[in-house]
């Protein structure tokens, strides 16, 4: 059907994608579609209460309702030692609760019966009595002198706090501030939101009673991890769970964590042998599983008179909820964090972190962002545009005094991370140039001698993916490194299989072009498949912009293996030596004479027919890739917005987007994502909240309270582009699905708070709200 | 009880409890797993299906509402196995990422065209703000149903219906 | 999230209906468009016995004109308001409010009348309907009964309609003074309730506002019939003085309370920006200006 089908696919071509043709026919095969025979139903009771001991749980009355098979609790959890389970960042969690629940929402029991409404029907019969504890619900909260005691089962846990963590150097730093003509501090939080994607998570577990293996059809955006986990929970032999990620409807890092629903599926599949399905509701999704953010930041910036930064200071709490679970690499406690320094030239930098268990739900999921690396880059952009404010510079020629210039590349960070490309100030130009910015600041000029509210943001973020270099980045120990499998058929047709999961980002036609750019193969012509533990070679998954970066690179190296098997093969072919061969894409011919060619497809067809004496038969090969160093996108955006002085609402007038994430191997998907993660930007700023009432209440459980904009509030974006390749990438790829939600929110804060800036106003926390932007101005006195 | 309705042109019957979701009738009973569920407030539109001709939640009526009435799902777009020109439109415009809004958001292309057939993106983006995406951003899904448009108003002035697309479209 | 069980009727027939009501009034929910009762039932925090669907009932769609009423029968859904274009600069405020309620889905299937049966304070129709100072007919299988919209709703989600009855239109008094409305909401997105909103309906006696009608969204434990602000501009010319005094009038009856959407001084401000807004755009209808 595609007028692109034609194409070669190799990178850079911009065809359309290979995925699509089941999606439009409602023919997509996401969880919840999946139906096996015999199959049950689960529904689990969760927790009113944020804090609360249980005394008792009565589940006669629900075991007795018709359809129903079993009522699971805690207790019987236990007799199989699963009632807890171990975390992603070295913590346990509560499976089903079984002393205490520790978060509004939390897994108590569970109904298994033979229809849906069969098991809600059951559900509230459940009859729990609490004894309610006062709950905490910040870091504050945990820290006060006589705060409750969350993790009271956890041995030598005396208070609330998980970790205390630092980067860079506090001495130098210190010295640094003693010698600065001016410090601008800005204290901000970053709210808790949820990556909800559309499709909320789930799972069918098929434990065959005959042959005692488990398939496990899950929402995961990282099955082969999920695989070693359940491997190391249920004390399962790891040949004997099979766990298919099926099409996922979005992810954005909430279907990365192993959540207590699908320990208690596969449980259940276990001792009633017959498969049972668990689907979230939405408000389960919103109000359980792994949200993102909730860091309290304090940022100094130290700047000499001359407008050049000196040294930047951080202090950061982290609320992580109730189990310490948040979804990074072993080592740093809060993710990558302390790429902190940003786009800048900024010779020292002191951070430090202290983690705080609290009554709300665990997760810390990198919602579509590298590990903390959002947050990072919203403290940094926020306070160098509140810094250019309150120094009277202007925000783009205070950015372009302070970048790391193209020529210091490789740049070394005052945090120890080693960057590796980019022409900073090349990008804030083409978005200025694409803004027309000197002309916009002359409108807004003109519009406030008129009385109106308007500005101008601008954010040059630096973000940091591609997780990464296995001696440092590890998950429990599995080292960070990607995979890719390759076989090619005799007819020149290729199967590639790779350890990570597509949840809408395009792989089957993204990676099948990277085959097509190194291996010649038309991407049409190669079959992606991920997701299926059995089949794919294993793989850490898709998260934190690491696929192409990794596996991409993989896939580009076992493509490089199987072309040098090729020209051997050739060789042979063509009765001529390996060096006298030319490659071009698709066919390897003799040098000097160009009708003396095989194709691909031909060296293909004689892997298996006639090969070279001694050769081992077959066209295939699997390649483990470990990068050498994360991949650094970047991207100067900028954000126009008009303030309506009587409500207090924001409208963004303007947002051009500038990114620079190397090689573009599909420009279509690349740009794809860009509005994707700018849309999600737009809503970190403006609207998603998770929050809570001091009982611990969560409001923003459902899609009436946590907002998630709609085509009519979504501005219209206007992207452009850099590249700098990345040198250490073997296509030159950086990664791109994430570096707009980790560059846009400061953006769109920015031009409220420039907006804002005449009459004083230095801070709004996100969301921006109407009335957040109603107060401020009337404090202001500013009123229509 | 029992309950008749035409879904994608065909008389489809089932014996259901009253408080049974259309959306669950649709996906259960008939394996029509094309209309997605995102929500449980009403509040997504990824279950968009159309009834009589126009877009509504499917979980947010009851299968036994529909008695006697017309149900068109994205199962039902395919014309003659051909991709229609909404589906068309959204493949070519990169409309799709996840693909878990995209049949709510394909059923409510296809009603506004045929409601008005040359919708300016301001009308688009209204006609579509009850359902939620995720992934796109929603820019290259407003270009999608315009390129829709467009092939519809190309197929009209060839004077023919809307032309037929090979099927296949990827695996 | 699933209903708990419930009977289920459709009746081909209003008497049949009313019968029905008469006998399981108490235990029944009557459902229109079902738009706010189906999602009530799947959280189950309505569980009724039996589910009457009228949505199968005749003659209940439609707006129709006749001797000086508008009548807007109780199946008229959100939508056919929307996209009627017979209303007018009169009537403007209808298709107006009916624009920014809920999203184009549920104003495909939810109903003027279902919307102000269910009483919400957050609904918008409750004050067009106050500003409109419309009235409700209710039949039972006792007879027919008019209820005025200013004596209609309780508190929240409770009004003065009995168990056995069932609205079958909306009634609204056709003004032969030039008129014009004005529906002002401010919502956090599309398809969510509004934080606050302000209906305004006014008839002209040339220069002067004759009657003014204002009705007060989300700020109060009912649609609020702002009648202190609606008596600051009976007879008076409109001046800039005169309106934001009525603006300061509405605020003041105005009695929102804090919660996520922003606090109550935040909404009763907004409800005096609005009122001044929404006065001058409904004048400049009344006068013939813009639609
Ligand atoms: C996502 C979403 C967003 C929404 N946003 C808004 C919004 O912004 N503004 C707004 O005003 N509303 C909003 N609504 C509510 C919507 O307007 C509903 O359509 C309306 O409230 C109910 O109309 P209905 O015909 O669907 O009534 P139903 O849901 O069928 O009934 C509602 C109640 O009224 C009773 N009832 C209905 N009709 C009658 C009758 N004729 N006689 C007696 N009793 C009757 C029922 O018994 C029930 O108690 C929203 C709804 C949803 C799902
Ligand atoms: S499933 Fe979300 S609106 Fe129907
Ligand atoms: S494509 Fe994923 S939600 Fe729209």
């Amino acid at each position: 059907m595609s007028s692109t089908a034609h194409l070669h696919g190799g990178i850079g071509d911009s065809i359309k994608r290979k995925e699509d043709g089941r999606f439009l026919r409602g023919k997509g095969n996401y969880i919840d579609d999946i139906t096996l025979p015999g199959m049950l139903h689960m529904a689990i009771l969760r927790s009113p209460h944020a804090h609360a001991r249980i005394k008792s749980i009565d589940t006669a009355a629900a075991g007795a309702k018709p359809g129903v098979i079993a009522v699971v609790t805690g207790e019987l959890m236990a007799q199989h030692k699963l009632a807890w389970m171990p975390t992603l960042s070295g913590d346990t969690q509560a499976v089903l609760a079984t002393d205490k629940v520790r978060f509004q929402g939390q897994e108590v029991a569970a109904v298994i019966a033979e229809t849906k409404y069969q098991a809600e029907d059951a559900r509230d019969a459940i009859v729990v009595e609490y004894d309610i504890l006062p709950a905490v619900i910040s870091p504050d909260g945990a820290k006060a002198t006589g705060a409750p005691l969350i993790r009271d089962e956890k041995e030598g846990q005396k208070d609330n706090h998980i970790y205390h963590w630092e980067s860079g150097d506090k001495g130098t730093t210190q010295a640094a501030f003693a010698k600065a003509a001016k410090v601008v501090r800005l204290h901000t939080f970053y709210p808790r939101c949820h990556p909800a994607p559309m499709e909320t998570c789930g799972c069918v577990a098929d434990v065959n009673p005959g042959t005692g293996k488990a398939t496990i059809y899950m929402t995961s955006q990282a099955p082969h991890a999920i695989r070693t986990v359940f491997a190391l929970v249920t004390g399962l032999p790891e040949q004997n769970i099979r766990v298919v990620s099926p099409d996922l409807g979005g992810g954005f890092g909430n279907k990365v964590p192993v959540y207590p629903g699908y320990v208690v599926a596969t449980a259940a599949s276990l001792l009633i042998g017959r498969p049972v399905k668990w689907i979230e509701d939405r408000s389960e999704n919103l109000i359980s599983t792994g949200f993102a953010r909730d860091y309290h930041m304090t940022g100094d910036l130290a700047v000499d008179k001359d407008g050049k930064m000196l040294a930047l200071r951080v202090h950061l709490d982290s609320d992580n909820g109730a189990f310490f679970s948040d979804a990074q690499p072993s080592k740093f406690k809060a993710g990558l964090f302390h790429i902190v320094t940003g786009s800048y030239d900024i010779p020292t930098a002191h951070i430090t972190a202290d983690g705080y268990y609290t009554n709300k739900a665990p997760g810390g999921v990198a919602y579509r962002c590298s590990f903390r690396v959002t947050e990072a880059s919203y403290l940094i952009e926020r306070l160098v545009t509140n810094a250019a404010i309150e120094l009277g510079i202007d925000q783009a020629e205070f950015r372009m005094k302070n970048f790391i210039q193209p020529e210091q590349m490789p740049y070394h960070s005052a945090t120890g991370w080693v960057y590796d490309s980019g022409d900073y100030p090349k990008a804030m130009n083409v978005a200025l140039e694409q803004l027309g910015y000197d002309e916009m600041r002359k409108d807004v000029e003109a519009r406030r001698k008129k009385g109106e509210v308007t500005g101008i943001g601008i954010a040059s973020f630096t973000e940091v993916v591609g997780a990464g270099h296995g001696a440092d980045f590890d998950i429990i120990g599995l080292r960070m490194f990607d995979s890719a499998e390759l076989r090619v058929h005799p007819t020149g047709k290729a199967m590639l299989r790779m350890g990570t999961k597509s949840q809408g980002q395009g792989h089957e036609t993204t990676f099948a072009q990277i085959v097509a750019e190194e291996l010649g193969i038309p991407a049409m012509d190669v079959a992606v498949e991920e997701g299926d533990t059995d089949t794919a070679p294993y793989g850490l998954g898709t998260y934190a912009s690491r696929s192409t970066p990794v596996a991409g690179a993989a896939t580009a190296m076992v493509s490089r293996k199987l072309r040098d098997k090729a020209r051997k093969i050739a060789s042979h072919l063509l009765e001529a030596a390996e060096e006298d061969l030319e490659w071009e894409r698709g066919k390897f011919y003799v040098k000097g004479s160009p009708d003396r060619a095989k194709t691909i497809q031909e060296i293909a067809f004689a892997a298996y027919t006639n090969l070279p004496e001694g050769m081992e038969a077959g066209l295939e090969g699997v390649h483990y890739y470990d990068p050498p160093n994360m991949t650094y996108p970047f991207g100067t955006y900028a954000v126009m917005v008009d303030v309506d002085k009587g409500t207090g609402q924001v409208k963004v007038r303007r947002m051009v987007a500038v990114d620079d994430c190397g090689v573009r191997i599909n420009p279509m998907v690349v740009e794809g994502q860009i509005h994707g993660g700018l849309a999600e930007g737009f809503a970190i700023a403006f609207m998603q909240l998770i929050t809570f009432d001091d009982d611990g209440n969560c409001i923003g459980s459902n899609f009436i309270d946590y907002l998630l904009p709609t085509a009519w509030e979504t501005p219209k974006f206007e992207t452009g582009e850099t590249v700098s390749p990345s040198p250490h990438h073997p296509l030159g790829a950086k990664g791109v699905g994430e570096s707009p939600t980790v560059g846009s929110p400061a953006a769109y804060v920015n031009a409220v708070i420039d907006a804002l800036s005449p009459y004083g106003i230095t801070n709004i926390d996100m969301p921006v709200t109407s009335d957040k932007v109603w107060a401020a101005l009337r404090s202001k006195g500013v009123t229509e | 009880m029992k309950v008749t309705m035409r879904i994608n042109g065909t008389e489809r019957g089932g014996d259901v409890e009253p408080r049974v979701l259309l959306v669950d009738f649709l996906r259960t009973n008939l394996l029509l797993t094309g209309t997605h569920v995102g929500c449980d407030t009403s509040g997504c539109g990824a279950c968009t299906v159309l009834l009589d001709g126009e877009p509504v939640k499917s979980c947010t009526m009851l299968a036994v509402q529909v008695e006697g009435r017309d149900i068109k799902t994205v199962e039902g777009l395919l014309q003659g196995g051909a991709l229609s020109p909404i589906q068309v439109g959204f493949h070519e415009e990169h409309g799709l990422q996840c693909g878990f809004c995209t049949p709510g958001m394909m059923m409510v292309g296809s009603a506004l065209l045929e409601r008005n057939p040359d919708p300016t993106d301001e009308q688009i983006r209204w006609a579509i703000s009850g359902n939620l995406c995720r992934c796109t951003g929603y820019m290259n899904i407003v270009k999608a149903i315009k390129h829709a448009a467009k092939m519809n108003q190309e197929a009209a002035k060839a004077g023919s219906h809307a032309e037929a697309v090979p099927a296949g479209g990827g695996e | 999230m699933f209903p708990a069980a419930f009977d289920y009727a459709a009746p081909a027939t209003l008497a049949e209906a009313l019968s029905v009501l008469k006998q399981r009034g108490d235990d029944a929910k009557v459902m229109a468009g079902g738009q706010s009762l189906i999602p009530l039932l799947k959280l189950r925090f309505a569980q009724p016995a039996l589910v009457l669907d009228i949505g199968r009932l005749p003659g209940l769609a439609g707006v129709k004109r006749d001797n000086g009423h508008l009548t807007i029968g109780a199946l008229t859904r959100h939508v056919d308001l929307e996209r009627d274009t017979e209303l007018g600069k009169t009537f403007s405020i209808l298709p107006e409010a009916a624009h920014w309620i809920a999203d184009p889905l549920v104003r495909n299937r939810g109903t003027m009348a279902g919307s102000v049966c269910h009483a919400d304070p957050s609904g918008d129709w409750g004050s067009v309907i106050l500003a409109l100072n419309a009235e409700l007919v209710a039949q039972s299988s006792a007879g027919e009964r008019m209820i005025k919209a200013a004596d209609f709703f309780k508190g929240p989600f409770a009004t003065t309609l009995r168990p056995d009855e069932i609205v079958t239109a909306i009634r609204i008094a056709v003004s032969s003074a030039a008129s014009g409305g004005s529906y002002q909401k401010l919502e956090r997105k599309v398809s969510d309730f509004a934080t606050v909103a302000v209906a305004v309906q006014v008839e002209m006696d040339g220069r002067k506002v004759a009657r003014a009608g204002i009705g007060l969204t989300a700020v109060g434990e009912t649609n609020i019939k702002a009648v202190a602000a609606e008596k600051v501009l009976a007879g008076q010319e409109p001046t800039d003085e005169v309106i934001a005094e009525a603006a300061r009038q509405a605020a003041a009856a105005a009695e929102p309370k804090d919660d996520i959407r922003g606090t109550a001084a935040y909404k009763k401000d907004v409800v005096r920006v609005f009122v001044q807004r929404g006065l001058k755009a409904a004048i400049g209808r009344a006068q013939g200006g813009k639609a």
